[in-house]
């Protein structure tokens, strides 16, 4: 070979090579920078940890934000039901959000019915990054995710962000656990289906009442998203059941409850206010609730899978699925995790299980 | 468009590509294409005005430079026709006809620069002035924006103009080739003020892509993010909460406020350059220095050679020299050595001309009488400096020891010039001339000294490792610096194996990407020299 030809070969080689080494060096940083949600705040990791399910063959789907991941325990409604159900919730997950983490879960399989907390119609475009964050991260990238982000980014967040999350995290080296090293290249399931588990009880007590607003009025932006809620579910022929989850606080306002109900009779939508099926439910905010109200523990939880799977077994025509060896198989496993936690929660809070 | 926005980034790699595959030919259409593209995100509107500079200095300096060849042509037509007096009276003729040409191109697009940049200046005084007497009428004006990168481009298109006045340049046939001169992208942001002359051969010539020479403008960018990001605009927080209230951090506060905002100039402004030549050496064009280790200055006047070198030099060749050696200032010269006797006469055009430079170069820095009290400040000092030479010069014939050969006596000169430099660059950040000497008293009166070491800094906006962060930035800002003394940073680099140079460079990449300001909880902020 030439000597001006291999000179050019080498030096081919070595840029290659420094290349390979510097991407290397950034995705090796960028990974151990991004927070790992595996202790604390936990929510973030709830979104990623749906597509490590085994069979996404789902009867329900529940969408929304805390007032779901934190009120419903799929756990309950297989044992009790048979209904092979995740919940896609993250905190604060706006209505957006909402929609494409459902176009999201329609890649895998077509649920039977959808059930989705209108709680975050009050809010007509995103409010907090941080958020943002904690809601779309996880998800893997498809349309859905793309859709995602250009939807809810705020006024200081950038595309390309999400793209190489290095740029959003660069700083967070000065604040890197040992978790982020631990959980570099793996992870651990933080939610049962989902379902994020307190089992601690602070009684509801001088619940703040809402104050008044210029404005009842949801706004539009929330509205077209939850007109596409309705269409998507439509299109792929699942019942879309509508609900308003029990928490005391923040406030649900009845001009807004008026303008829910009004857009479920409209669409022919069932719709189930929580609030006001707290004795039908059998609800006791002195024992179910973690936080004074604002969203259930265990017993809450519990409480209400229990009388809402009687309600999607009644009037939604769902399958009990129990007998499946396979679904059995992955419920038994999910049990086991499940009731470990329970133990471990009673003795973390110095609680006595019943 | 912020150099420092991913915009950017994407703008500059599309712009790259598309550069070094076209046909060589037309590299300067793309880069002009691609300056109007960047000036028109700034606001389409602005374009209106650098047309209008454009476009004037263009035609004007081809006027200029016709009838210099009329001119030519004629005398040496005539050569034997003519006796040497109607030849000098013709030449007189010609000239007065090209002055006016420089005389009116000059007034219209000072007038533009004017109006856009001091207008609400000069409304704001008048009001002031009738509300003094008694006035009760308010003059109203609607404000414009300064359009981007107007004081730069405007004294380039200025120093081109009478550069071919003065047939040091060719005048330029091309329109569009001289647009590019005016609007090319990176230096509009702040500079450096180019000359037709030494940009122009780079911008339109053809450049084949070399890896070794797109791989050291890289290296300049990167090392221009780093005194940015890193450091200038980390320090920003604290800089604007003192100055954002003298009143509550006042004493102890301001010194260390104006050394920070010092250390924050430097590092965006020379950080701003570095991006701008880097960018502009990727692309294959060489570009002139702005700046050669002004806090390594020894006194103010070496800082004025070694600061904003494209500025000082262009107020002194196309300011100083034309007053220094024009026909009213020679008259003055003489009546003042035939009445004020040869000593004190000479020196009186020398304070005259000096004090219309940086009267104008307070006032080319913004309208506020702040800037204006600032440019002055300086010329006192330099002249102060000038006038008591015989002084330092008997102190070092007494003490010979204690001069610039003496390590302790260069350290000390260098911190005192620095210090006078954080001093005078008070002025820029304070809104008032009132304030900037409320708050220099300050310093002497208030006493309050321990908020430097008991952990009242803190609470500035920047946490103990922000200043860490900032202080380590400052000593490799400071050990380069060192370095260059003896040569090019970049080369002494390259001198060494392939591996220490990637580690060298792409550790200096991590740490702009992990330790620099950017992203959500960082304000980017334009570099502070765009304002101007």
């Amino acid at each position: 070979m030439p000597t001006a030809e291999k000179r050019k070969t080498k030096g081919l080689v070595k840029f290659l090579v420094s290349a390979v080494i510097a991407i290397a060096g950034v995705l090796f940083l960028q990974q151990l920078l991004q927070p790992k949600y595996v202790d604390g705040v936990v929510e973030g990791a709830f979104v990623a940890e749906f597509y490590r399910e085994e069979n996404k063959d789902f009867d329900v789907i529940f969408i929304g934000d805390c007032e779901v991941y934190e009120n419903f325990s799929p756990q309950v409604l297989w044992d009790e039901y048979g209904i092979h159900s995740y919940i896609r919730g993250s905190a604060e997950q706006y209505i957006m959000q909402s929609y494409y983490l459902l176009e999201d879960t329609l890649r895998y399989e077509k649920p039977d019915v959808v059930v989705f907390n209108i709680q975050s119609l009050q809010f007509n475009e995103a409010q907090s990054e941080a958020y943002n964050r904690m809601s779309i991260e996880g998800m893997e990238w498809s349309p859905a995710k793309v859709g995602a982000i250009l939807s809810s980014m705020r006024p200081e967040e950038h595309f390309l962000d999400y793209v190489f999350p290095i740029l959003r995290y660069h700083s967070r080296w000065s604040e890197l656990a040992s978790t982020d090293v631990e959980y570099l290249f793996k992870t651990k399931p933080v939610s049962f289906n989902g379902y994020y588990m307190r089992v601690d009880v602070r009684p509801a007590e001088n619940v703040p009442t809402g104050r008044p607003l210029a404005d009842y009025s949801f706004g539009d932006n929330a509205w077209s998203y939850l007109d596409k809620i309705v269409d998507l579910c439509a299109e792929n022929d699942i019942q879309l059941l509508l609900i308003k989850a029990p928490s005391l606080y923040p406030y649900w306002y009845p001009q807004w409850e008026e303008q829910v109900d009004a857009y479920a009779a409209e669409h022919n939508l069932p719709y189930l206010n929580f609030l006001e099926l707290q004795d039908e439910v059998g609800l006791d905010y002195n024992t179910d609730t973690y936080d004074a109200g604002l969203h259930m523990n265990l017993s809450g939880a519990e409480k209400l899978s229990h009388w809402l799977g009687a309600y999607l077994r009644e009037n939604m025509g769902l399958q009990d699925r129990r007998g499946d060896p396979e679904l059995d198989a992955i419920w038994d496993e999910n049990r086991a995790a499940y009731q470990a936690e329970i133990a471990a929660q009673y003795e973390r809070y110095g609680m006595k299980a019943d | 468009m912020l150099f420092t926005s991913y915009g950017f980034f994407g703008f500059l790699l599309i712009l790259f590509l598309l550069y070094y595959t076209i046909p060589r030919r037309f590299q300067w259409v793309l880069l002009l294409l691609g300056s109007y593209l960047f000036y028109c995100i700034s606001g389409p509107t602005n374009l209106v005005y650098i047309l209008c500079t454009t476009l004037t200095t263009w035609y004007a300096a081809r006027r200029i430079a016709a009838n210099q060849q009329r001119q030519k042509a004629y005398l040496r037509e005539h050569k034997e026709d003519l006796s040497r007096e109607e030849k000098k009276s013709y030449r007189e003729g010609q000239k007065k006809i090209r002055r006016r040409w420089v005389a009116g191109c000059l007034l219209l697009n000072l007038a533009v620069l004017g109006v856009v940049k001091y207008t609400g200046f000069v409304i704001a005084n008048l009001n002031g002035i009738l509300h003094a007497f008694g006035g009760t009428v308010e003059l109203t004006w609607a404000s414009i924006a300064l359009p981007m990168g107007i004081s730069f481009y405007t004294f380039m298109a200025i120093g081109y103009l009478i550069d071919v006045y003065r047939e040091t340049v060719p005048a330029e046939q091309n329109p569009f080739r001289f647009a590019l001169f005016v609007s090319f992208f990176p230096q509009l942001v702040q500079g450096p003020i180019g000359r037709y002359g030494d940009l122009a051969p780079g911008l339109l010539g053809e450049h084949p892509f070399d890896a070794h020479t797109v791989t050291r403008g890289l290296q300049r960018m990167l090392w221009g993010y780093f005194k940015k990001m890193v450091v200038a605009d980390r320090v920003l927080t604290a800089v604007t909460t003192i100055i954002g209230d003298t009143t509550a951090y006042s004493g102890a506060y301001i010194l260390f406020g104006m050394v920070l905002y010092t250390v924050e100039l430097y590092a965006d402004f020379t950080g701003g350059i570095d991006i701008t030549i880097g960018i502009a050496e990727a692309l294959g064009i060489p570009m002139a220095e702005n700046f050669h280790r002004p806090y390594f200055s020894k006194s103010l006047k070496e800082y004025w050679r070694r600061w904003h070198i494209t500025m000082c030099s262009w107020f002194r060749d196309y300011l100083f020299y034309p007053v220094s050696t024009s026909k009213w200032m020679l008259k003055i010269t003489k009546a003042a050595r035939s009445r004020l006797g040869e000593r004190v006469g000479k020196r009186i055009p020398v304070y005259l001309c000096s004090f219309t430079v940086w009267l104008a170069t307070g006032v080319w820095h913004g309208a506020s009488w702040n800037f204006i009290v600032w440019g002055l400040a300086n010329w006192v000092v330099l002249m102060l400096s000038e006038e008591l030479e015989p002084l330092y010069a008997k102190f070092h014939a007494r003490f010979p020891g204690l001069d610039n050969r003496n390590l302790p006596y260069k350290i000390f000169a260098v911190g005192r010039t620095f210090l006078l430099i954080c001093v005078l660059n008070l002025f820029d950040i304070t809104s008032s001339i009132g304030e900037t000497f409320r708050a220099l008293v300050s310093i002497f009166t208030a006493g309050n000294w321990p908020v430097l070491w008991d952990g009242s800094l803190l609470e500035l906006g920047l946490t103990g490792l922000d200043y860490g962060i900032a202080g380590v930035a400052c000593i490799i800002m400071l050990a380069v610096s060192l370095v260059q003394r003896r040569g090019s940073v970049r080369d002494k680099i390259y001198a060494k194996p392939y591996p220490v140079r990637f580690v060298l460079w792409y550790g200096l990449f991590l740490i702009v990407l992990l330790m620099g300001a950017y992203g959500i909880g960082y304000d980017a902020s334009q570099f502070i020299y765009n304002r101007f």
